[in-house]
């Protein structure tokens, strides 16, 4: 399918597609094993400048949208989703700056994010407030020109390797939602320590860590927008980023099925290829379909989104939906086509279907995605 | 502009000009030789940059990154050379020049040194040229001392380490088969690199962009002071007769048995073939 990319969008699927294939590639297994954090991967994409198309020209970035992210991640995904996540959660985390800051935050942090010379990460999951955002504990005080942070966030990817944190707490917590307020908080800040690095199915390469504050002072303009923003700041991000997350299942399944295509034209049995077989070529069919469904549906939420469109709750969720059940299933299918090879680790099939879970679950689970593209759809009908 | 003499390493401010000569090349995994004819099948074969000259471009970015100054690359090839030309700006490098004329054509080596050499000329201010050890297509090493020669500049070949730039100096490292020697040398010089100098980074989406405007800078016979004799097929002493495949070595004979057993059959085998 030709998606008309313009002439930039192919330079960024060309680069991240030789960057995937000739350096993530060869260490994708060894990261797995491992789950050490890949500096090395993360150095190379920052050199390539891939950081920057998240953040606007003024700010150090080429400017680029929703779609040349989506596009990047894809082609990163599909080579390892675990070191993919890493460079789209730094896009999840400088999304509220590039969103909501003022121009003396943007001057001081986009740059370096545009570079790479750090990564960003974002704060909202607590032990107690996973899918219900509103039951956050963290609570910001305000004393004078500061903000005293008390709390601790989990699951937080890059969390310990990121340089600049965006981080939701409570700012009045009389007011529910409405008290809920977005901060800058950079590592090293005095009070702010990391926890637990959890041990993970997939994404392996990537860190997911706890966030601890202990009367954490950060300065009054660390703040972004207002005072009681926070969820907005959070529900806008989301809808910038889930194409993102998106877009990483869509590369996972593309990767899977790009496995499974060259196994099973290689791999004999009964004296033939198995690709000659009826059953594994209607498998083959199936997720390639699917595939390329989820990419037109992602494709074409990120290019509105790049219009302007603001409203795109419902298409943003129909889009991580999608592109995530599908990536499991194709890379569940995937596995099943290499067979008894297909659940070793010696081959990279499992590693997809290990990777491709999350996908279904954070940025808001399926469930959650299905209730908000419920809710529009009852919000439209009631008009 | 060249800055003034100075005692520390890696003086930035001396402003280098670097050229770096490369070579587009068929891409070898992909190569088939046409039985009937010998000749190499090029059709639908990918062009790449010479992997040889991938080194020689990082290490002249790499250089003008530390020192300052501006990196030309120079090419002799046909107009789709220019492909090649751009890809390494996308890696870093300022400037490009292509010579392409049909004189040109059917170069050998010492041609093609000539006429690159007259395109250094061309470009006027140079402190350092810098070439792959050889190209994957011909493997001949022959193309980079023959610049130098031509342009009458001293040569380093088998550079593995650019340990110092000074103002008008330069020390490498040059790699031999035993170790490496440490050679001082004046500028402008010509070196040779081999792949142990550097690896290579990947393309910026920056350096994309602006290789995708950059503008290419052709010259042809006209473009150059050169002597017409001297160019493309005509000009080259090296006439290739014929290029064949070698022939497929028989297959070996495996001895096996015990060391006994072995020992006899391979004395008879000898005492035979004597």
């Amino acid at each position: 399918m030709d998606y008309l990319f313009t002439e930039e969008q192919k330079m960024i699927r060309d680069l991240c597609r030789q960057i995937a294939r000739e350096k993530i590639a060869p260490i994708a297994a060894e990261y797995d094993r491992s789950e050490k954090f890949p500096h090395e991967a993360i150095k190379i994409i920052a050199d390539s400048d891939l950081f920057a198309i998240f953040v606007p020209v003024e700010y150090g970035g080429t400017g680029g949208g929703v779609l040349d992210l989506s596009i990047a991640t894809e082609e990163l995904s599909r080579a390892c989703g675990g070191i993919a996540v890493c460079y789209a959660a730094s896009a999840l985390g400088t999304f509220p700056i590039v969103l909501f800051g003022n121009d003396q935050q943007k001057k001081k942090y986009l740059p370096d994010l545009a570079k790479g010379k750090t990564i960003a990460a974002f704060g909202v999951t607590e032990p107690e407030a996973g899918s219900d955002a509103s039951a956050i504990k963290t609570t910001a005080e305000k004393k004078g020109d500061y903000y005293i942070l008390n709390g601790t966030k989990h699951f937080i990817t890059n969390g310990g390797e990121a340089g600049i944190y965006t981080i939701i707490a409570m700012s009045d917590r009389n007011k529910g939602a409405r008290g809920a307020s977005a901060f800058i908080v950079e590592k090293g800040t005095p009070g702010f320590t990391f926890g637990k690095k959890e041990d993970k199915l997939g994404i392996r390469a990537s860190v997911t860590s706890e966030l601890i504050f202990s009367d954490c002072k950060i300065p009054k303009e660390n703040l972004i927008a207002k005072e009681g923003m926070g969820f907005i700041v959070t529900m806008k991000t989301f809808d910038m980023s889930r194409p993102g997350v998106a877009a990483q299942a869509l590369g996972i399944a593309q990767g899977a099925l790009d496995v499974a295509v060259k196994y099973a034209r290689e791999r004999r049995q009964f004296g033939k290829s198995i690709a000659s077989f009826q059953g594994i070529q209607w498998m083959l069919a199936d997720m390639a379909t699917k595939i390329e469904a989820s990419r037109s549906l992602i494709y074409s939420c990120a290019k509105m989104i790049d219009s302007g469109n603001t409203n795109v709750a419902k298409e943003s969720a129909m889009a991580k939906l999608f592109a995530s059940d599908t990536a499991m299933q194709v890379s569940t299918d995937a596995v099943q086509i290499l067979g008894g090879y297909g659940y070793m680790r010696d081959y990279p099939a499992e590693k997809y279907m290990r990777d491709a879970k999350i996908t279904q679950i954070y940025e808001g689970t399926n469930q959650i995605q299905r209730n908000i593209i419920a809710l529009q759809l009852i919000r439209e009908a009631a008009k | 502009m060249r800055g003034s003499a100075c005692s520390s390493a890696w003086f930035s401010g001396i402003d280098m000009n670097i050229i770096v000569c490369i070579k587009q090349v068929p891409e070898t995994t992909e190569v088939r030789i046409n039985p009937e004819t010998n000749t190499l099948m090029r059709e639908g074969v990918k062009s790449i940059i010479n992997p040889f000259d991938m080194y020689a471009i990082e290490e002249g970015v790499r250089l003008k990154e530390k020192v300052g100054g501006k990196v030309t690359v120079l090419t002799m090839g046909p107009p789709q050379a220019e492909a090649a030309l751009k890809e390494a700006i996308s890696l870093g490098a300022d400037e490009a020049v292509l010579l392409s004329d049909r004189a040109f054509a059917g170069s050998d080596t010492w041609a093609t040194s000539y006429t690159l050499a007259a395109g250094v000329r061309k470009l006027k201010e140079y402190d350092l040229i810098i070439c792959g050890k050889q190209a994957s297509d011909g493997d001949t090493a022959q193309v980079g001392p023959g610049i130098a020669t031509h342009l009458d500049i001293p040569q380093v070949t088998y550079v593995k380490k650019i340990e110092e730039v000074k103002d008008k100096t330069i020390r490498v490292e040059r790699m031999t088969e035993e170790g490496y020697e440490v050679i001082e040398s004046s500028l402008p010089l010509l070196i040779t690199v081999v792949k142990e100098i550097n690896t290579p980074r990947m393309p910026s989406l920056r350096g994309l962009m602006r290789s995708k405007q950059a503008k290419i800078t052709v010259l042809g016979v006209k473009d150059l002071d050169v002597e017409a004799t001297h160019l493309g097929l005509c000009g080259s002493p090296t006439q290739v007769a014929k290029i064949f495949t070698p022939p497929a070595r028989p297959e070996g004979e495996k001895i096996e048995g015990t060391a006994e057993e072995i020992a006899v059959k391979l004395a008879e085998i000898l005492k035979r073939e004597k």
